[in-house]
C-alpha cells in the first residue's frame, strides 16, 4: 500500500492515516469472524440438544434415575406410533391446529378487508387490534381462566344478563378444546390481519380503476384482483401460524393443564407429561424428535415457498 | 366475505368516475354499506380490547368487587392495593418475590437481547455482503431452527444445563434465549442491511478504508434504527417467554416474571386482582415497545421473512 501513495503525489489521499488498519482481515477472514460466533451458539443450543435428544431416542435413559442408559433400539420409537394416547394426543392437535387458524384466517382476512376499505383512521385501528398478538401467552392465558370461570366469570355474567345459562368453558370436555381455539382465535388473529393488510394495501390502484372501467363488479374484482395478489402473503401467515400452533404449549399449560381429563391435551403439552411428570426421558426424547420431524417437514414447505415468492 | 356479495354488486360498482348516473337509492345502499361496515370494526374493536380492559378494571377492583355476580363493569370503587402488593411484602417486609422475579426479567431480557444484538449483527451483514459457500442453505438452517418447539428443546437443555450447572441460573436462561432470539435477528438485520447500498461501503474502500472499517464507519450507523427496532423485538421475545424460563429455573431468586406470574395460580385460593395488577404491570412494557416499532410489526412478526 506504500507504493500507491509513492505513485500518487500529485493529489493528497483523503485517507486518514488510520485508514486500512485492519487490513488483515480479508472478506474471507471477516465473514468468518462475523458469523461464526452466531453459528457457534446456535450449534451449542439449538443442534447439539437436537443430537442428544437423538441418541436418547434410542435408549430407556431417565433423568430421575442415576443408573445409566441402556441401548433400545427403535423400541421408543414403536412405542409411540402404536400407542393409541398419542394417536388421541394426535387428533386433538389436529383439530386444535385447522379450528384455530381456520378461524384465525377467515377472521383476520375479513378484519384486514374491511380495514382497507376505511381511509380515516386506519393506522389507530391497526395499531388497536394488534394488541392481543404482543401479550405473553402467560398473561393472555390468565386474563381468558379469569373472564371464562364458570361462576364469576365475566363471560359468563354477560351471558347470564343477555338469558343465557350458564357455560362451563374450561371444566366441560366438550367446550375445554373450543375455549382453548377460541383464545388462540382471539390472541392470533390479529397476526393474519396484519399480513393480510399488508398485502391488501399493496395492491395497486390502477387494477382496481382499470376493473371499475371496464364496470366490473366488486365480487369480481375481490375475486380477480384483490385475493390473487394477497393470497400468497396470505399463505405465508397460516403456515407461518400453523407451525406455531403445532409447537403450542404455554396456552395450554395456564388455560387448561390439558384437562379436564385429557380433552385439551396436545402433542407438546403430551411430550411434557412423559419427559417431566414422567420422567421417561428416552421416550420422550423420541416423542421430541418426531415432532420435530413434522415441524422439519412444515418449515420446508414454508421456506421453499417463501424462497420461491421472495426470488418471483 | 360472502356477506358482502349481494350488497357489493349494486353498491360499490359505481365508485369509480364515468358512471351512469346514479339514483338517490343507489347513494344510500352505498353510504348504509359504511355503516355497516363501520359498526363491524367497532364491534372487533371492543371484542378484541374488552379482555385487557376488564384486566385493567380487575387490577383495580376491591378484593370482593372483582367477584362480584353479575359482573361489575362500570360502577366500582378503585384500589390501587393490587399493585402495591405486586412490588411490596404484604406485611411490609420489603420487596416481594413478584419484584424480584421482574427485576430477573430485566436482567436476562436485556442481556439476552445484547448478546443476540452483538453475535446477530455482523452475522446479517456479512450474510448479506459476501459470497458464501450454501448461504442460502446456510441462512434457511438458521431461521429453521427457530420453528423447533420448545417442550422438546428444554428437554435434552436440561440434561445439558444440569451437567454444566446452568440449571436454574440466569446465565443459563441469558444463553437460551440468546440462542432463540438469534435467528430472527439475523434475518430481520440482513433485511435492513440489504437495504443500505453496498456502493457505500465501495467508495469507503476506495478512499482507503478496510473492508472492517467501512462497515465500522459508514454503514453501522446506518443500521441504528433497524438495529433499534429488532433489539425492541428480540426483548420483547425474551420478555414475554415462558417454556424455557419455568423447566429452567425453579427459585424464586433466578425465576423471571411469566412463571412467577403463572405461579400465582397454583394455589387453592386465587388472588386475581392480584394476578391482574401483575399481568397489567408485566403487559405495559411491551404494549409501550410494540407501539414504538409498530413500523416494522410485519417484518418482527414473520421473523424477519416477510417485508413490505
Amino acid at each position: 500500500m506504500a507504493t500507491t501513495e509513492i505513485h500518487a503525489p500529485a493529489a493528497p489521499l483523503t485517507a486518514p492515516p488510520a485508514a486500512r488498519r485492519y487490513r488483515w482481515l480479508g472478506e474471507r477472514r471477516l465473514a468468518t469472524l462475523f458469523v461464526s460466533p452466531a453459528l457457534a451458539l446456535l450449534l451449542f443450543l439449538s443442534i447439539f440438544p437436537l443430537l442428544w435428544a437423538l441418541y436418547l431416542s434410542f435408549t430407556n435413559y431417565s433423568a430421575t434415575r442415576d443408573t445409566g442408559a441402556s441401548f433400545v433400539g427403535l423400541d421408543n420409537y414403536i412405542d409411540i406410533l402404536t400407542s393409541a394416547t398419542v394417536r388421541q394426543r394426535a387428533i386433538t392437535t389436529f383439530v386444535y391446529v385447522v379450528g384455530a387458524v381456520g378461524l384465525q384466517t377467515v377472521l383476520g382476512f375479513a378484519i384486514a378487508y374491511l380495514i382497507s376499505r376505511r381511509v380515516r383512521g386506519r393506522g389507530a385501528l391497526t395499531t388497536l387490534f394488534l394488541v392481543p398478538m404482543m401479550l405473553s401467552p402467560v398473561v393472555v392465558g390468565l386474563f381468558w381462566r379469569f373472564m371464562l370461570d364458570t361462576q364469576f366469570g365475566v363471560v359468563n355474567s354477560l351471558l347470564g344478563s343477555l338469558g343465557f345459562g350458564q357455560v362451563e368453558w374450561l371444566t366441560k370436555q366438550r367446550t375445554a378444546l373450543l375455549s382453548l381455539i377460541l383464545v388462540d382465535t382471539w390472541q392470533w388473529t390479529p397476526f393474519i390481519m396484519l399480513i393480510a393488510l399488508a398485502g391488501l394495501t399493496a395492491v395497486p390502484k390502477y387494477l382496481y380503476e382499470a376493473a371499475s372501467i371496464d364496470r366490473a363488479s366488486e365480487w369480481f374484482r375481490f375475486r380477480h384482483i384483490t385475493l390473487p395478489l394477497v393470497w400468497p402473503l396470505l399463505l405465508i401467515a397460516v403456515m407461518f401460524r400453523a407451525i406455531e400452533a403445532f409447537r403450542l404449549f404455554d396456552l395450554v399449560y395456564i388455560l387448561t393443564s390439558g384437562g379436564p381429563g385429557v380433552s385439551t391435551e396436545t402433542l407438546s403439552f403430551h411430550v411434557y407429561k412423559v419427559a417431566f411428570l414422567g420422567f421417561d426421558t428416552g421416550v420422550a426424547s423420541a416423542y421430541g424428535i418426531l415432532m420435530v420431524l413434522v415441524v422439519i417437514v412444515l418449515a420446508q414447505f414454508y421456506l421453499r415457498y417463501l424462497e420461491k415468492l421472495r426470488s418471483s | 366475505m360472502a356477506l358482502h356479495i349481494d350488497e357489493t354488486v349494486a353498491a360499490e360498482a359505481g365508485a369509480g368516475h364515468a358512471d351512469p348516473p346514479r339514483g338517490p337509492q343507489r347513494r344510500r345502499r352505498g353510504t348504509l354499506r359504511t355503516w355497516v361496515e363501520i359498526v363491524a370494526l367497532a364491534a372487533i374493536a371492543v371484542v378484541m380490547l374488552f379482555p385487557v380492559v376488564w384486566m385493567l378494571e380487575t387490577s383495580l377492583k376491591e378484593g370482593r368487587d372483582v367477584y362480584a355476580v353479575p359482573a361489575k363493569i362500570l360502577s366500582f370503587d378503585v384500589t390501587l392495593d393490587h399493585y402495591k402488593d405486586v412490588f411490596v411484602q404484604r406485611d411490609g417486609s420489603g420487596t416481594s418475590d413478584l419484584a424480584v422475579s421482574f427485576k430477573n426479567s430485566i436482567i436476562v431480557a436485556g442481556t439476552s437481547t445484547l448478546l443476540a444484538t452483538l453475535l446477530g449483527v455482523p452475522a446479517a451483514w456479512a450474510y448479506s455482503r459476501f459470497r458464501m459457500k450454501a448461504k442460502k442453505d446456510q441462512l434457511f438452517f438458521i431461521l429453521s431452527t427457530r420453528f423447533m418447539p420448545p417442550v422438546v428443546v428444554v428437554i435434552p437443555i436440561f440434561l445439558m444445563y444440569r451437567d454444566l450447572g446452568l440449571l436454574n441460573t440466569k446465565l443459563g436462561l441469558i444463553l437460551i434465549y440468546a440462542a432463540f432470539n438469534l435467528p430472527f435477528t439475523i434475518w430481520m438485520m440482513k433485511g435492513f442491511v440489504d437495504e443500505v447500498p453496498a456502493e457505500y461501503e465501495e467508495a469507503a474502500m476506495l478512499d482507503g478504508y478496510s473492508r472492517f472499517e467501512a462497515f465500522w464507519r459508514y454503514t453501522l450507523p446506518l443500521l441504528v434504527p433497524g438495529i433499534a427496532a429488532t433489539a425492541v423485538f428480540a426483548l420483547i421475545f425474551s420478555w414475554n417467554e415462558f417454556v424455557f424460563a419455568i423447566f429452567l429455573t425453579s427459585s424464586d431468586s433466578v425465576r423471571t416474571a411469566p412463571p412467577a406470574i403463572a405461579g400465582l395460580i397454583g394455589g387453592t385460593t386465587i388472588d386475581w386482582g392480584l394476578v391482574a395488577a401483575s399481568a397489567m404491570v408485566f403487559a405495559a412494557p411491551v404494549l409501550l415497545f410494540a407501539f414504538l416499532v409498530r413500523k416494522h410489526l410485519v417484518a418482527g412478526v414473520t421473523l424477519g421473512a416477510v417485508r413490505r
